[in-house]
């Protein structure tokens, strides 16, 4: 009763009206107070001797000690997975490939409370989200990707598909679970072996994970995780038995690792940054619009690339659209992140937080004007309310750089041609929101919208089936789908015809 | 001593679908000939060139692009005889037209083999197609000087991107006859742009600039790390393109996929 009290003084309620605490039982989840490495399908101690406390952003309590991986470590790691690679995983029929990936997908729908509270715990994401989207995606992709693991030769006609080998792969913390099974089902279906870093600040999903690989008897050293933060990503990237890297982060860092790579021949897939224009036209449903909207920025803390960041509403509705979103905003539960009614939960970290917190000033410098609810942020933690800025010009900070948080700039245009020459002028291209109803202007707006991915009448939404990814500076490759076998398989050259 | 003096051809570069000096009025010795010197400053004209095209090119039906590609076919077989003699001969010309019928046959049909629709938990019609990926530069293969370049040339054009090729330094004259060829075979101005010169000094310019999508480094000497580490800059997609590569995946390597979830609903 006093853990139930304790969390009720921390959930701020919107004064308009009340809703009894409810919140989601953590003792389903069992915590070790330390986590090593896990490399060859053991825990190590890790050789740099180093331990970080993983933190619930929600009551910046600590909730257990992580390692922190250094270079011998990684090498560790990678030793374990080409071991893996050439004495089993690459030599196991297909089929047996697949059902290993199949266990892994029912163990993780078995278990989807246990992983769902713990990564609202770690991350402080709502766990309405994290059991409704991030752990049953996370099992759906593995369910996917199983299927595909004897499949191959039918996904690329007149190849012949073989695995690469060692696949580095680098996550990041805003879905930590759901990435990781982005990163992994594909790489396993092709045949490859693992050395997985899950964030700095969201390991503890992908530690229990590995207790997921254990109940399915994965043959050790197939996955291997190095937790840690920035340092053992770098030498992952640099590791020379490393064939294959794969990340998922922001644009600057993905910048760096194509150079870091630039001459080696490995091969390489960027997940990276956006700001996806979210456009709103006159005909729109406008009730469902905004619920659009809603959904595209305020969706796990605004913490996502593919975020409807700027939004593009036709002038003529203006006023009414900016009305509803307002008084929805006023509805958005922020609060404790296990409490099943929450809306918005905690910002990932202090440090996300400072970032949000400068480009929201910088936002309110350059003259836009600050739009945000009233509600009654916790004390402890890490908090920022929903946030919308109208009166934004296109050369905001606030307009132009990835704030990977709740905060919304609104713009306005008259035009189709107006809304596609403003939603493509930026230097990202992964994703875009379209809200007609008319479905040739879907269509033609998807047509001239330069990103991977445009939803229509709907916003933030992922399937197994559906390639994900970036144009221009948000990255290349594919994730999810046919296309998100491509990243992870080499093929002969028999296919080209000598000249 | 002759009757008639032959009338010579001044080799240029081949920008936006006319034919100048090099503005730095530069020229050097290859080949017999003086061919123009390209600088930084016409890189950059014939990026704005294939920026310009761009729009329009990817638009064009894949219909007609199979066409205009077909028809460069039509146009290399007319002057067999002429490229001929600036490459490695008769043979040389003849696989490059055939090469060249073989990608724009694939116009029409890349979106249909490349492309998927995407079973979605949901009412969802979600569909994933292939779109050029924008302005693309091509570092040409020094070697074979005409079949090398339209090999790398070829798949770039047929998926709807423009391009800025730099030529084979040593051998850049069947590149300028083959310019002459695509100006006269109904290829929109901007959309293939040739420039002739130091690979050395065109080569980075072109990896490290902001409004070039792609870059294929078929013809990077030693030089293909510096290349990628300046590509970076603008997360460029970078390509290893071989001289003699004939496949629907050599096209695949300068698109960019689009999945595009449309309503089901009454």
């Amino acid at each position: 009763m006093t853990d139930l009290q304790r969390r009720q003084d921390r959930s701020p309620v919107p004064s308009s009206f009340d809703y009894a605490p409810a919140p989601e039982a953590r003792d389903i989840v069992r915590l070790e107070s330390r986590y090593g490495l896990y490399v060859g399908g053991e825990w190590l101690e890790p050789r740099s001797g180093e331990y970080q406390p993983s933190i619930s952003p929600a009551t910046e309590e600590p909730l257990a000690e992580v390692a922190y991986g250094g270079a011998e470590d990684v090498d560790l790691a990678v030793t374990a997975a080409r071991d893996a690679y050439e004495n089993g995983w690459s030599g196991l029929r297909p089929a047996e490939r697949a059902k290993y990936l199949f266990r892994i997908a029912r163990i993780l729908q078995e278990r989807s409370r246990e992983l769902a509270v713990l990564e609202s715990l770690d991350g402080g994401k709502p766990i309405r989200e994290s059991r409704d989207v991030d752990v049953p995606l996370a099992a759906a992709h593995f369910f996917y990707y199983a299927g595909w693991a004897d499949k191959l030769e039918y996904a690329f006609p007149n190849r012949s598909p073989r695995p690469i080998g060692v696949a580095g792969q680098i996550i990041p913390w805003n879905f930590p679970l759901l990435m990781l099974a982005w990163k992994i089902a594909p790489a396993l279906a092709a045949g490859n072996t693992v050395v997985l870093k899950p964030a700095e600040t969201t390991p503890l999903t992908a530690l229990l994970f590995c207790d997921v690989l254990r109940q399915a008897e994965l043959p050790p050293g197939v996955v291997n995780i190095v937790t840690g933060d920035g340092r053992a990503g770098a030498e992952l990237v640099k590791h020379e038995g490393v064939d294959k890297i794969a990340f998922t982060g922001s644009t600057e860092v993905g910048k760096a690792i194509q150079r870091e790579l630039a001459g080696s021949g490995k091969k390489l897939t960027l997940e990276l940054g956006g700001k996806a224009a979210n456009i709103i036209f006159d005909d729109a449903a406008l009730d469902q619009a905004v619920e659009g909207i809603v959904n595209g920025i305020y969706f796990n803390q605004g913490h996502v690339c593919c975020a409807g960041s700027r939004l593009f509403v036709q002038e003529s509705i203006y006023e009414p659209v900016i009305a509803k979103l307002k008084r929805r905003l006023g509805t958005l539960r922020v609060g404790d992140p296990l409490d099943k009614n929450t809306d918005v939960g905690a910002i990932n970290s202090k440090m996300q937080l400072e970032r949000i917190q400068e480009l929201v000033e910088a936002g309110k410098e350059e003259g836009a004007e600050i739009y945000q609810p009233p509600c009654q942020l916790p004390e402890k933690g890490y908090w920022f309310a929903p946030t919308v800025f109208t009166n934004v010009a296109q050369s905001y900070r606030i307009a132009q750089e990835e704030i990977f948080g709740p905060v919304l700039s609104v713009l306005t245009f008259r035009t189709p041609d107006e809304a596609v020459e403003k939603a493509n002028n930026t230097p990202y291209g992964l994703s875009a929101g379209v809200w007609t109803e008319k479905g040739s202007r879907i269509l033609w707006m998807a047509q001239q919208l330069r990103a991977g991915v445009v939803w229509a009448n709907t916003y933030n939404r992922f399937d197994p089936t559906s390639p994900f990814g970036g144009y221009k500076e948000s990255g290349f490759g594919r994730e999810g789908g046919l296309h998100g076998l491509d990243p992870y398989l080499r093929f002969d050259a028999s296919e080209v015809k000598g000249g | 001593m002759a009757e008639r003096l032959p009338v010579r051809k001044t080799y240029k570069l081949y920008v936006g679908g006319k034919f100048p000096r090099s503005e730095s009025g530069r020229t050097y010795e290859a080949e017999g000939a003086n061919v123009a010197l390209a600088s930084r400053k016409d890189v950059r004209d014939a990026v704005r060139a294939a920026r310009k095209a761009a729009p329009g090119w990817a638009a064009q039906t894949a219909y007609n692009r199979g066409q205009v590609l077909y028809r460069v076919a039509e146009m290399l077989e007319a002057r067999a005889a002429d490229l001929a003699a600036l490459c490695d001969g008769q043979d040389e010309v003849e696989q490059a037209i055939d090469r060249v019928v073989w990608y724009a046959g694939w116009s029409d049909k890349l979106a249909q083999v490349l492309g998927s629709t995407n079973p979605v938990a949901g009412p969802y019609f979600d569909f994933t197609i292939p779109e050029p990926t924008g302005v693309v530069a091509v570092l040409a293969p020094d070697e074979p000087p005409l079949l090398g370049l339209l090999t790398r040339l070829a798949p770039v054009l047929v998926g709807g991107n423009t391009a800025v090729v730099v030529a084979s330094e040593a051998r850049p004259l069947a590149a300028i006859e083959l310019a002459e060829v695509l100006a006269t075979s109904d290829v929109p101005g901007g959309v293939v742009n040739l420039l002739t010169g130091r690979r050395a000094e065109l080569a980075p310019v072109l990896a490290g600039h902001m409004d070039v999508n792609a870059i294929d480094l078929a013809g990077a000497d030693g030089d293909a790390g510096e290349l990628e580490r300046l590509a970076a800059e603008n997360v460029k997609r970078v390509v290893h393109g071989r001289a003699d590569a004939e496949s629907l995946y050599e096209i695949a390597a300068f698109l960019e996929l689009k999945t595009v979830w449309h309503p089901i609903g009454v």
